[in-house]
């Protein structure tokens, strides 16, 4: 639990260079990730992203950078999110279970 | 009918409306050169390397506003014109490379000649396509283009594999030319809100001592002719940034002349001094506005601009408005008082006359700036300037009298020595009636000199002037003024003979070391239409002054004022 951080939600085209358009603005701004999530909707056309970022100022600038990328057709800012989500995750990591 | 895939793409950048391409062929994009040969709307423009490719396509684009096209092969045709995009991303120039790629069966093998071009040039690219199949190039080309053109223009990369360009299909119907496409229209401009504009308009109104502060989205926006009006009706003052010069005449009463690390002292004085700053298409660059945070402290700040990612990016504003800047000063006008504002103008004037830019008048004709100052004054407004990258750069914006927008070619943000030489060559081709100078220092000049073949083939109306000082001018007063005169790699121990090495490459060279006569000598050489090159000495010790050092407030400028 900390509300320091905030989600990103992103519905993108579904084609591989997506992610890399994305995590590369990141690195091109300067702009810390703290986790992605990421999946197929419906038909597989479009895509869900979650990012967990950091709450400062420089938000603001990382949503209008994001909305500018061709592929993103929207965001939102979550600020009261399932935290459980990015900690079950974290969780995930930690305790090896994807491994059968 | 069945087209290849480089049949269908020539197709469509005749569609377009593209008579010039630029670049080079290679293995990868062999099938569309082979198809480009055999349109007759379409000249290609063979550079000498890519990256001169890429900037003769940028030649054509800053000169006109319309999209530049560039080619080139796999590996290290793209990785040759990297430069040329990000400069173009800096710049908001628009572009459309189109690369050859390996062909999908050896992707990811490590082929000859394979690079991830894509993944290269995504934080230098408005946006970049990967074509998987040739029924995907129909709309992808179309789409480069207007991605290219849209908004904030930028550059737009297609990598397009060589058995794609080979595959054939069946086309009945080509793709319309569309204003909008759908996938881009949520990226659309709003259309501006008459709230924000009525409440704008009352703050500038209100203000006492306000500065228009310009860049290059005026250009960008063709809003030239809206600004003079604008700021002729309330009498503001008009700074501009490097970018901005030429989209306000340099001769009118009203303007300050360039602002920043070496703008005149007056400029940077006066911008102190406001209490509302109108930034129009500028993106507070940290060479205009010096520290940021000592930057106009005194001011409201109004911010305009096409990208709604520039407003409140670098510096907060009180009032912002994302829109087309044409269109806003064209809604703000009618709201706008007329006004003489005598005071403001009457102080402006103080300080503008107590604070001039240094003009060294006693050093004679071969004092850069004064031979920057004698060539404009040969010219005709319509000439087109390129410079490369340094001190006569700076020397350029700060004596050249700009009157005109997209006369001044410059790279402002990437800052590319090697710029000049290529881009005179696209402003002459798309300006096959006007005259072409290319400014530029014996450092920047070696950078792209093999596109000297070029010009010499196509033989156009270009003079490249080199203001040769033996060193890279610009370090060199880096060093002496920061770093204690350890000229450290800044002088060229020894300097190629450029005039003859112009006319070995079949243009003809002079060099006016010795020349006494020099003035009439360079009329004659400014009257004549076939391109050639001078070699111009000038002393190596002249800096670019003022200069405001690291980290200092603007009016915290070095060399402010000058005793000759």
């Amino acid at each position: 639990m900390n509300n320091q951080d905030v989600v990103i939600q992103l519905t993108v085209n579904n084609h591989p260079g997506v992610m890399s358009h994305i995590t590369g603005l990141f690195t091109r701004r300067a702009f810390n990730l703290e986790g992605i999530l990421c999946g197929r909707l419906g038909n597989g056309k479009i895509s869900r992203i979650y990012l967990l970022v950091k709450k400062d100022q420089r938000l603001d600038q990382i949503i209008k950078q994001l909305e500018k990328l061709y592929d993103v057709s929207e965001v939102l800012v979550c600020e009261d999110y399932n935290h459980k989500i990015f900690d079950d995750i974290h969780k995930l990591i930690r305790s090896d279970d994807v491994k059968k | 009918m069945q087209y290849t895939g480089g049949e269908i793409i020539v197709k469509l950048l005749e569609n377009e409306g593209i008579t010039k391409v630029c670049g080079i062929p290679g293995g990868a994009n062999l099938p569309l050169y082979d198809a480009l040969s055999k349109s007759d709307k379409i000249e290609h423009i063979l550079a000498r390397h890519e990256q001169g490719g890429g900037f003769i396509a940028q030649g054509i684009a800053r000169a006109t506003g319309k999209v530049g096209v560039c080619l080139a092969t796999s590996g290290p045709g793209v990785t040759n014109l990297l430069t040329a995009i990000a400069d173009a991303k800096l710049d908001s120039v628009p572009l459309v490379a189109i690369t050859g790629q390996v062909s999908s069966s050896f992707l990811g093998t490590d082929a000859f000649q394979e690079v991830d071009t894509c993944g290269l040039a995504i934080p230098i690219t408005k946006h970049n396509f990967f074509v998987r199949s040739v029924e995907e190039l129909l709309h992808i080309i179309p789409e480069a283009f207007r991605v290219a053109e849209s908004g904030r223009p930028g550059p737009v990369l297609v990598d397009i594999p060589r058995d794609v360009q080979m595959a054939k299909m069946e086309v009945l119907e080509w793709p319309k030319k569309k204003e909008n496409s759908p996938l881009i229209e949520n990226k659309k401009i709003e259309p501006v809100n008459m709230e924000d504009i009525a409440k704008i308009a009352e703050v500038i109104n209100r203000a006492k001592r306000p500065i228009l502060y310009i860049g290059g989205g005026i250009l960008q926006a063709n809003a030239h002719e809206e600004l003079y009006k604008f700021a002729k009706k309330n009498n503001i003052p008009v700074a501009s940034t490097l970018m901005g010069l030429g989209s306000y005449p340099s001769d009118d009463d009203l303007y300050l002349g360039m602002l920043g690390m070496h703008g005149a002292p007056h400029t940077n004085i006066i911008l102190n001094e406001t209490d509302l700053l109108i930034a129009l298409g500028v993106r507070f660059d940290d060479r205009a506005t010096g520290n940021i945070t000592k930057f106009c402290p005194n001011a409201t700040v109004i911010h305009v601009d096409i990208d709604p990612a520039e407003l409140n990016k670098n510096k907060i504003a009180q009032y912002t408005l994302a829109g087309d800047l044409k269109e806003v000063l064209e809604k703000l006008f009618p709201l706008l008082s007329a006004d003489d504002r005598q005071n403001w103008i009457d102080e402006i004037t103080k300080i503008k006359n107590e604070n001039p830019l240094y003009m060294p008048r006693k050093k004679g004709f071969y004092h850069p700036l004064n031979f920057i100052k004698e060539v404009g004054d040969m010219l005709d407004p319509e000439t087109i300037i390129t410079t490369d990258v340094g001190q006569h750069q700076m020397w350029v914006a700060q004596a050249y009298p700009f009157k005109k927008p997209r006369k001044l070619l410059t790279s402002g943000g990437l800052g590319t020595m090697g710029f000049g030489l290529p881009v005179a060559i696209g402003a002459a081709l798309a300006n096959p009636d006007k005259k072409v100078i290319c400014i530029s220092g014996d450092g920047s000049f070696l950078m792209n000199i093999q596109e000297l073949a070029t010009l010499a083939e196509l033989n156009l109306n270009i003079t490249v002037i080199i203001l040769n000082n033996g060193c890279l001018g610009m370090v060199r007063q880096q060093q002496e003024l920061f770093f204690n005169k350890n000229y450290v790699a800044s002088k060229f121990k020894s300097n190629p003979d450029f005039a003859s090495i112009a006319n070995a490459f079949g243009v003809k060279g002079y060099d006016f070391t010795n020349v006494k006569e020099a003035n009439e000598l360079l009329r004659g050489i400014l009257s004549t239409s076939a391109p050639s090159v001078i070699n111009v000495p000038i002393d190596d010790r002249e800096n670019v002054l003022p200069i405001v050092p690291p980290g200092a407030a603007n009016y915290q400028m070095i060399g402010g004022k000058i005793i000759e």
